[in-house]
């Protein structure tokens, strides 16, 4: 290939399902033409792949993030470590939490495909509530560290803690604003099929949390005890 | 040809899977069973050596990731033309080197940079 390359279009030649597209060289001065076909995709056809590459990343971020705690999670710069902290009784009825959550999601979801809007409605907003028992199980954990002067900046175990626990919290709480988004929608517009789609993203991204959640109170919790 | 990919496209959309209430169920029951069973471990002091429940808890995290990827997040084969499982298993890969790598790395870091008194004599 040589030059540079026309693109032309005739509008008279296409069609609802191939558009026709003259390609003219400069030095040939033959003209091509290709027939490319005009796809028709159903309408959000390719949003579960794309949200899914999105958790991937998302996926990633978490992976760097449990790096670091794994790097610095034994420097306690003379500081309190984790069984000096920690209170294994308030994560579990944390996880407990975040698991019932998980459940309710489910719910919400068997009841959208029925199509029963009250039913999912209800779900999701159970659902919420047990995501704002976690925040708060969190937030009340987290103040009540920095009170013990165990804030971020005593030490790098802590600072890596923080970030850690911190990000997974953080989406947690963006994860409940977009459910209430989502219930406002619900309620405005009924089930439709882009509300639907809204919350089968919401539901990959709700689990996925909790996947992580796992590898938090695993790692980070039970591990830290047993050091 | 055109009617046969939109025949089989109207197949796949229709089983976007959303799961069972059995599916669910059956992986709540498991989570329950998975999360419990080391809280349980550590918090009872069950096991005499701390590397074995180490070991038995980072066993049941990654069964009961598993759990929540089949029962929550309804991962199979299909799905998508199998591109979220392809996805998922790259990722596998990537948060598999960064995990390993950055322990092992800094592992050997922190080893080499300790002040023992066998350091002095080496050349």
């Amino acid at each position: 290939m040589s030059g540079h390359v026309f693109l032309q279009r005739r509008p008279e030649t296409m069609s609802a399902t191939d558009m026709t597209t003259t390609v003219a060289t400069p030095g040939g001065g033959q003209s091509r033409i290709f027939h490319v076909e005009n796809e028709h995709h159903a309408d959000g056809g390719s949003t579960m792949l794309g949200f899914w590459l999105y958790l991937m990343s998302d996926c990633l971020i978490f992976a760097m993030l449990f790096a670091a705690y794994g790097v610095l999670g034994g420097n306690y710069a003379a500081g309190p470590s984790p069984k000096d902290l920690f209170d294994l009784p308030l994560v579990a009825l944390n996880t407990t939490m975040l698991l019932l959550s998980s459940i309710t999601y489910g719910f919400a979801m068997l009841t959208m495909e029925k199509g029963r809007e009250g039913a999912t409605q209800a779900w999701l907003a159970i659902t919420a509530l047990f995501g704002i028992a976690f925040v708060s199980i969190e937030l009340n954990e987290f103040s009540h560290l920095i009170h013990e002067g165990a804030g971020p900046q005593r030490s790098a175990f802590l600072s890596s803690f923080f970030t850690l626990v911190g990000t997974h919290g953080l989406h947690v709480t963006f994860g409940l604003i977009w459910m209430a988004t989502l219930m406002a929608q619900v309620a405005r517009h009924g089930l439709i099929a882009a509300n639907r789609r809204r919350l089968m993203c919401l539901s990959l991204f709700w689990h996925f949390l909790d996947v992580i959640w796992i590898g938090v109170f695993t790692f980070v919790y039970l591990m830290g005890f047993l050091r | 040809m055109k009617a046969d990919t939109h025949a089989t496209h109207g197949d796949h959309a229709d089983e976007p899977a959303h799961g069972s209430l059995r599916g669910y169920l059956t992986g709540f029951f498991l989570s329950v069973v998975l999360t419990a069973v080391p809280f349980w471990l550590v918090m009872g002091g069950v096991p005499s050596s701390k590397q074995v429940a180490a070991l038995i808890i980072m066993i049941l995290a990654a069964v009961q990731i598993v759990v929540h990827m089949i029962s929550f997040l309804h991962m199979n084969a299909r799905s998508e033309g199998g591109w979220t499982l392809m996805a998922l298993l790259f990722t596998l890969v990537l948060v598999g080197i960064t995990l390993s790598g950055s322990l092992w790395v800094m592992y050997h870091l922190n080893a080499n940079m300790m002040l023992d008194p066998g350091m002095s004599q080496m050349p």
